[in-house]
C-alpha cells in the first residue's frame, strides 16, 4: 500500500482505535492536521499544549484507554513535557505525537527546532524519532503497545515534516520488540511462600496502589481482603482500587495518611504490598518504616521490588494475574484464615480517632468536599489540583470504584486537574465530572474553560479558595515560624479576591457561582450539577485551614501532628 | 565495590544517550564505558564498569533490563570472565632513557606503535591491574598523553550472552 506519512498516521491511529485527539497544530503537523481534517478521529483543540497532555492522561486514566496528544515542534513539544512527565511519574499510558522540522534541518538551529527525543527521553517509556515514512507503522505499532503494556507509561513519537509529506510503501506489521517482555504470571514457588507466611502471620495488612487500577485488579484485592478478613490500605495512586465504604478500608498511608493506616503500617507484622511503591511520601524516614513487618511485593515493574524497602517475598507479575493465582491457591488448599479480630481493632481505633474538622459556622473546605460527595451519592469522577485540596479531596469523598480518582501523585502537577477533567469526561461523557480545586493550581491552566466551553464539555471546577498557596502555606506556618513567604495570592489592601472566579467563568460565557457562607453550598452545588455547561464554583473558604493528620517531612509514621 | 556488567542493546541512535541517561539520572557512578558492534550488525554491547553497593547494582541491572532497547544484561560478578583494557601511552623518551622504554615494553608485551626523537607511543592490552602497574613505571620518564578505551568483558568457556 502506497501512502503518505500523515495518511499512514491517521491508520495507524485508526487501528489503534483512537477516537480523540488533544492538541494545537503548528508549522511542523500542517500535514497531519489536514489529514485528521478529513478522518473520523475527533480533535479537541486546547488553548495550551500543557492542557492537551494532561486531557489525553485523565482520557486515560478514566477509561483505561490510551490518550493520544499532538503538538509542534519546539514549543510545542516542550509544553506537552510537564504533561507528559505527569503521566509518567504515575504510569499512564500516554502517545504523544510532536511534529519535527524537515531532516534536512535538524541539528541546524532551525525556527521552532529543539531536540524534542532529547528532552522528553527521561520521561517517557520510550521514544522515537522517525527518519523515514516507511518506519511509521512498526514505530506506531510499538508505541502503542508500549504505552498500555507491562508498567505503562507515555511514548513520544517526534516526526519531522518531510516524513509527514513523504509516500511510501507500507504494510502494518504487529509490534515486536525483542528486549521487553513484561512477565505477568507470578512465579509458583513465590505464590506459595506468600501464602505460608500468611498462614503464619497475626495482623497482615495489604498496601495496595495504582498497580491494582492499572491491571484492573479490584474485583480480585476485593475478593481477597474480604475472604480472609484483610485490613487494606490504598495509597493515592490506589484509590478506588478498593472500595473506600468497605468495612475492611482503613484510609490512606503516609504524610497525609489516616491515623488508622500509618497504626497499621507500623504494627502489621506481614505487609503485602500491590502494585505500590514505597514512596517517600508513604514510607516516612524509611529506615523506621513498618519496623515489625515481613514484606511480600506483588509488582510488575522489578525495579520497584527493593528500590526502597527490601521485600522479603518479592514476586514479579501483574497485579491482576498473581491476585488469581494467589486466590486459586488458596481455595485449591482450602485456606480458611480470618484476621478480623485485627481488622476489628483497627476499625475500633478509626471510631476513636477519625479524620475531622472543625465543624462550625465557618464555610470549611473539608465540608465542601462532604457535600460534594453526598451531592453526587460518591459516584463522580473526581479530578483534583495539586495541595490541600487534593489531600482533602482524597480524605472526604469515598471512593467505591477504580478510575473515579484523577490526581496527579507522583509529580504533583498543579493545574493537573482541570484539563483532566476534561479528558476523562470526554472519555466517559455519561459521568459526572468534577475538578476539586485550589485558587492556586486552577489557575495554571485556566485557559481551557475556552475548551470546555467551546466543545460543550460540562465538567464542574469546584475550587477551595482560600487566597494562597495553602500546603506551602501550611509548611510556613508549622515548619518556618509562620513566615509567609510567596503564598498569598489576596490583595492585601483591597482584601477583593484576584481574579474574580465568577466573572472570569462569565467572560468564557460559562456559569460562575461564587460562595461564601455555609448554608449556600448545597445549592451551589446543586445548581451546578443541572448546569448544562462547565460550571465553576468559588468556595471561599476559611483560609488558614490545615490538611491533618500530617507526618512531617523526614519522620517516621509514628510521629503524627494533629492539627484539627 | 567495583562491578563490571555488559549490555545487548539494540544499535541504534538515543540508545547510548538512554543509558547514560539512566546512569546520570539516578545517580548510578560510571567508571567506563565502552561500546561496539557485536557479531549482529544491529546488536551493540557495552561493557559498563560501575562503582556502587550491591543494591546499586540489583538496581543497575535491572534498570537497564527496564529499558526496551536492552535485550540483555549481564553481571560479572559470579562469572568466570575475562576483561581487557587497550591503552595508548605518549612517553617522553630520550637518546638516554629510550632504552630503557623499550625494555619496560617488552617485558609487559606492550607494542611501540610510534617512536620520535623526544616521545614514543606505547601500546598495551590487558586488564585494569596490568595497565596500572604499566603506567606507574612509566609515569618517571614523563606520560605526555594517555588514552583508554575502556574494559571489554566476556564470560570463559562455553557460556555466551545471547
Amino acid at each position: 500500500m502506497k501512502l503518505k506519512g500523515s495518511e499512514i498516521i491517521i491508520k495507524c491511529l485508526e487501528r489503534e482505535g483512537v477516537d480523540t485527539i488533544f492538541g494545537i497544530p503548528g508549522g511542523s503537523v500542517i500535514p497531519l492536521f489536514d489529514k485528521l481534517y478529513s478522518s473520523k478521529i475527533k480533535i479537541v483543540l486546547t488553548r495550551h499544549e500543557q492542557g492537551a497532555a494532561h486531557m489525553a492522561d485523565g482520557y486515560a486514566r478514566a477509561s483505561g484507554k490510551t490518550g493520544v496528544c499532538v503538538a509542534t515542534s519546539g514549543p510545542g513539544a516542550t509544553n506537552l513535557t510537564t504533561g507528559i512527565a505527569t503521566a509518567h511519574m504515575d504510569s499512564v499510558p500516554v502517545v504523544a505525537i510532536t511534529g519535527q522540522v524537515g531532516r534536512h534541518l535538524v541539528g541546524n538551529d532551525a525556527f521552532q527546532e529543539a531536540d524534542t527525543t532529547g528532552i522528553s527521553r527521561p520521561i517517557t517509556k520510550q521514544n522515537y524519532l522517525v527518519t523515514s515514512a516507511k518506519d511509521l507503522p512498526k514505530i506506531f505499532a510499538e508505541a502503542f503497545y508500549l504505552a498500555k503494556s507491562g508498567r505503562p507509561g507515555p511514548v513520544l513519537i517526534d516526526i519531522p515534516v518531510d516524513v509527514q509529506n513523504e509516500t511510501a510503501e507500507v504494510s502494518f506489521p504487529k509490534p515486536e520488540i525483542r528486549g521487553y517482555k513484561p512477565k505477568t504470571e507470578g512465579h509458583p514457588k513465590q505464590i506459595k511462600a506468600a501464602i505460608e507466611e500468611l498462614k503464619k502471620a497475626q495482623r497482615p495488612l495489604i498496601y495496595a496502589g495504582g498497580g491494582i487500577i492499572l491491571s484492573g485488579a479490584s474485583r480480585e484485592l476485593t475478593a481477597f481482603a474480604r475472604k480472609f478478613k484483610i485490613p487494606v490500605t490504598l495509597t493515592l495512586m490506589g484509590i478506588g482500587g478498593f472500595p473506600g465504604s468497605d468495612k475492611l478500608f482503613i484510609g490512606m498511608p503516609g504524610m497525609h495518611g489516616s491515623l488508622t493506616a500509618n497504626r497499621a503500617m507500623q504494627n502489621c507484622d506481614l505487609m503485602i504490598a500491590i502494585g505500590s511503591r514505597f514512596d517517600d511520601r508513604v514510607t516516612g524516614r524509611v529506615d523506621a518504616f513498618a519496623p515489625k513487618a515481613k514484606i511480600v511485593h506483588i509488582d510488575i515493574d522489578p525495579t520497584s521490588i527493593s528500590k526502597n524497602v527490601a521485600a522479603d517475598i518479592p514476586i514479579v507479575g501483574d497485579c491482576k494475574v498473581v491476585l488469581r493465582q494467589i486466590l486459586d491457591y488458596a481455595s485449591k488448599k482450602n485456606l480458611k484464615l480470618n484476621f478480623s479480630r485485627w481488622a476489628d481493632d483497627l476499625k475500633k481505633f478509626e471510631r476513636q480517632k477519625p479524620l475531622k474538622y472543625k465543624k462550625d459556622s465557618v464555610l470549611r473546605p473539608q465540608y465542601v468536599v462532604e457535600r460534594i460527595y453526598e451531592l453526587t451519592k460518591g459516584r463522580a469522577i473526581i479530578a483534583t489540583e495539586v495541595g490541600q485540596n487534593q489531600m482533602w479531596a482524597q480524605q472526604f469523598y469515598k471512593y467505591d470504584s477504580p478510575r473515579k480518582f484523577l490526581s496527579s501523585g507522583g509529580l504533583g502537577t498543579m493545574g493537573y486537574g482541570f484539563p483532566a477533567a476534561i479528558g476523562a469526561k470526554v472519555a466517559c461523557p455519561k459521568e459526572i465530572v468534577i475538578d476539586i480545586a485550589g485558587d492556586g493550581s486552577i489557575q495554571m491552566n485556566i485557559q481551557e474553560l475556552a475548551t470546555a466551553k467551546v466543545y460543550g464539555i460540562k465538567v464542574i471546577i469546584a475550587i477551595l479558595n482560600n487566597r494562597y498557596l495553602g500546603m506551602v502555606r501550611q509548611w510556613q506556618e508549622l515548619f518556618y515560624d509562620r513566615r509567609y513567604s510567596a503564598v498569598y495570592l489576596g490583595d492585601r489592601q483591597s482584601k477583593n479576591y484576584w481574579p474574580d472566579f465568577k466573572k472570569l467563568a462569565e467572560a468564557y460565557g460559562l456559569k460562575g457561582i461564587a460562595v461564601s457562607k455555609k448554608k449556600d453550598v448545597d445549592a451551589a452545588i446543586s445548581e451546578a450539577l443541572n448546569c448544562r455547561e462547565t460550571c465553576v464554583i468559588d468556595f471561599r473558604v476559611s483560609e488558614e485551614e490545615n490538611v491533618s493528620p500530617m507526618v512531617p517531612g523526614g519522620a517516621t509514621l509514628d510521629h503524627i501532628l494533629e492539627l484539627a | 565495590m567495583k562491578y563490571t556488567i555488559a549490555a545487548l542493546v539494540e544499535n541504534k541512535p538515543g540508545v547510548l544517550a538512554r543509558i547514560s541517561g539512566l546512569f546520570s539520572a539516578r545517580g548510578f557512578n560510571i567508571s567506563s564505558l565502552a561500546v561496539g558492534e557485536t557479531e549482529v550488525s544491529d546488536i551493540s554491547r557495552m561493557t559498563i564498569v560501575g562503582i556502587g553497593d550491591e543494591k546499586t547494582l540489583e538496581q543497575v541491572v535491572k534498570q537497564l533490563n527496564k529499558l526496551p532497547d536492552v535485550i540483555k544484561v549481564i553481571d560479572f560478578k559470579n562469572e568466570e570472565y575475562i576483561e581487557r583494557d587497550l591503552v595508548l601511552i605518549k612517553v617522553q623518551a630520550d637518546k638516554k632513557t629510550r632504552g630503557d622504554i623499550i625494555e619496560i615494553a617488552s617485558i609487559f608485551r606492550a607494542n611501540i606503535v610510534d617512536v620520535g626523537s623526544q616521545s614514543c607511543i606505547l601500546e598495551l592490552t590487558g586488564n585494569e591491574y596490568k595497565i596500572s602497574a604499566f603506567t606507574k613505571l612509566l609515569s618517571q620518564y614523563g606520560v605526555k598523553e594517555m588514552v583508554r578505551t575502556g574494559i571489554i568483558a566476556m564470560a570463559r568457556g562455553k557460556k555466551t550472552t545471547k
